[in-house]
């Protein structure tokens, strides 16, 4: 399946994949000032950056093909979809009990505590369809949107 | 310590009602103009700190920034401008000479906006370049008296010749004074466009060496970096004498700058200052250069053309005589408006002449004493667009080379700060944190874009011309107008007012 890959190498830390990930998934979706500056809550970036300058990355949900949050997940919201291959959580479902948070290897499951308590993590941009924002938007191309495993 | 006098060059002005506070320009901000104030959770700006590179303005993902010119006036005066006053009383402060980066800007007549082109009417058909061929590939060396034809075979014996698809080239900047990701995307761009990078006196790294056929290896005072593999390297080599931004001036690369892979590049210890001399202490006279130019070609089995380059000076005509007569190839001069990585403010601002003057000037000198055959010229020195180029041919150039253009289409905002190593485009740093925002795969894009529209843009000059080969240009000076130029000046550059 397509994956988004972060070129450590060329990422330059600026975050504005978060920026336009927080956007994306906002109330406010084709909006950037009114989905930080209108939402009642600050929109949260599901891909997080990793910094320990000078070395940075971006980092979001691997999809794994045996993923620990699927098992894990006590009501059945967060399922790998057998086609797609991307593991989204059914936010309906969610309890917000953060047993998918607990055994995610990445870390890339995020607390989303403006609603109803969820877990929040990448879908890839289903939604939206086609690349995902984060690599539309990175200024470098340190993003990489591709079904080979991204080697150097 | 006393209050410095010393007031912010520019302002920068956030619109509230954008920014959505991502602090995204706090961390691209290399000199923290920016900072985020915890406390009030608002990002906020120091002024003084702001160098107008435009790193900010162009990553704002809400376009809330921008930076103006600092209001504060002094009160007007002709002589004494901001700039004199602001330079005293930095020097005041410190006690040391000014240093800037990139090349000359002082308002100094630019010769090419007094120069017009040629173009067909009527009495003999210009060439569309879409529908006809055109040829703009270009040989740089030596070229024989005459050609020896037996049996209706060449049998002279032609010089080694540098070959290009197009009359540019990427000009000298070294590792150390530009990043390596900076120089990877140069040597990529011109492998694609099949022209020339130059070394600059920093070596070649080990990951250029692929790069070799598209690669100019310099030599110069530091002789840092040169040993015979490197010599060997590269298409051709060059020995530098001087600059246009600092005629007459050596080099000083600062210390932290020479990390590991520069060291190692540079052949010289980590964290030492790599100083250029100011003259190559082998290199006293004529004869002298003339020994340097066949040590190399022995060195080298007389295979790679040799180019001997020299900032325009007053003498630069018989300089460059004597140039060709010491066994040059090829001699590129390097006019007084060309870049730097880092000069002292007043040699850049006052020492040197253009480069349009100094070009017609050598190409007449060459011609006369019939030996304009014997080398190939390349000039330099703030070539803007295509426009200069075809003017630089028509004076009588073979080949420009262009640097500020390059570094530009890498994303240079010309904050003329190359020599404090923050350069916010990862160009003139060696910063890893900096060095990695400039993607080679990217910036060897936009360069060879930039090359690939300078090159439809001269076919379209020179088919209006009705020229179809850019050999017919080279010092077709009657293709040239001067306007607004003085007898003396058309003169010099040998070329008509408009109207004659």
């Amino acid at each position: 399946m397509k994956r988004v890959y972060a070129r450590e190498e060329i990422c330059g830390g600026c975050k504005l994949c978060e920026v336009h990930c927080a956007v994306a998934h906002s109330q406010y979706p084709n909006d950037i000032i009114k989905a930080f500056l209108k939402q009642k809550t600050k929109p949260i970036a599901r891909i997080l950056v990793e910094e320990g300058r000078p070395i940075s990355f971006a980092l979001q949900c691997r999809h794994c093909e045996d993923a620990p949050c699927t098992k894990a997940c006590i009501t059945g919201a967060m399922q790998k979809d057998p086609v797609t291959g991307i593991v989204a959580n059914d936010e309906t479902r969610c309890v917000g009990c953060w047993t998918c948070i607990l055994v995610c290897p990445f870390g890339a499951i995020k607390r989303d505590e403006s609603g109803h308590k969820v877990a929040s993590k990448c879908d890839l941009c289903a939604t939206v369809g086609g690349t995902p924002v984060c690599v539309q938007n990175c200024p470098n191309d340190a993003l990489v949107f591709t079904d080979e495993l991204w080697r150097r | 310590m006393t209050i410095s006098m010393s007031t912010p060059d520019f302002l920068i002005e956030r619109d509230r009602d954008r920014c959505i506070k991502c602090q995204v320009c706090v961390r691209q901000c290399a000199n923290e103009a920016h900072f985020w104030d915890e406390e009030e959770q608002k990002v906020k700006a120091n002024d003084a700190l702001c160098v107008d590179c435009h790193r900010c303005v162009t990553y704002c993902p809400t376009h809330a920034l921008t930076i103006r010119k600092y209001p504060l006036e002094f009160r007007e005066n002709a002589n004494w401008t901001a700039s004199t006053i602001k330079a005293i009383y930095r020097q005041a402060e410190t006690g040391g000479i000014l240093l800037t980066g990139m090349g000359n800007d002082r308002p100094y007549p630019i010769f090419w906006d007094h120069l017009l082109l040629n173009a067909s009417q009527v009495t003999n058909p210009s060439i569309d370049p879409l529908r006809e061929p055109m040829e703009l590939k270009t040989f740089l060396g030596r070229k024989p008296d005459q050609l020896k034809v037996e049996d209706g075979r060449l049998v002279e014996e032609i010089p080694p010749q540098l070959e290009l698809e197009v009359p540019i080239m990427f000009s000298a900047m070294s590792y150390g004074s530009i990043s390596l990701n900076a120089i990877k995307s140069l040597a990529a761009a011109a492998e694609r466009v099949g022209i020339m990078y130059n070394t600059g006196e920093g070596g070649l790294h080990k990951d250029l060496y692929k790069y070799g056929k598209n690669t100019i290896v310099q030599v110069a005072s530091g002789r840092f970096g040169v040993h015979p593999e490197y010599l060997q390297a590269g298409a051709a080599i060059e020995i530098k004498i001087g600059q246009g931004a600092k005629p007459g001036i050596g080099g000083h690369l600062p210390g932290e700058k020479v990390g590991l892979e520069v060291s190692q590049t540079r052949m010289i210890p980590e964290g030492t200052d790599a100083i250029s001399p100011a003259p190559h202490h082998d290199i006293y006279s004529i004869e002298d250069l003339s020994q340097l130019i066949y040590s190399l070609k022995e060195a080298t089995q007389y295979q790679k053309p040799v180019s001997v380059k020299i900032a325009a000076v007053h003498n630069i005509a018989a300089i460059a005589s004597g140039i060709a007569r010491a066994g040059a190839d090829i001699i590129a001069i390097d006019g007084f408006r060309g870049g730097t990585g880092a000069a002292p403010l007043r040699t850049r601002d006052n020492v040197g002449i253009p480069i349009e003057l100094a070009l017609a000037a050598v190409d007449s000198r060459l011609r006369e004493e019939g030996i304009r055959n014997q080398v190939s010229l390349v000039v330099g020195g703030s070539i803007r667009n295509s426009a200069d180029v075809v003017k630089a041919i028509a004076l009588g150039a073979d080949a420009v080379y262009i640097a500020t253009a390059a570094l530009i289409s890498l994303g240079c905002h010309l904050c003329q700060k190359c020599n404090t190593g923050k350069c916010n485009w990862g160009i003139a740093t060696q910063n890893p944190q900096l060095v990695k925002r400039l993607n080679p795969e990217i910036g060897a894009e936009r360069a060879a874009n930039l090359i690939m529209a300078w090159e439809h843009e001269i076919k379209e000059l020179l088919g209006g011309m009705g020229i179809n080969a850019v050999e017919s240009l080279r010092g077709n000076r009657l293709m040239l107008r001067g306007v607004g130029l003085s007898d003396r000046e058309l003169n010099i550059l040998g070329v008509l007012p408009a109207g004659e």
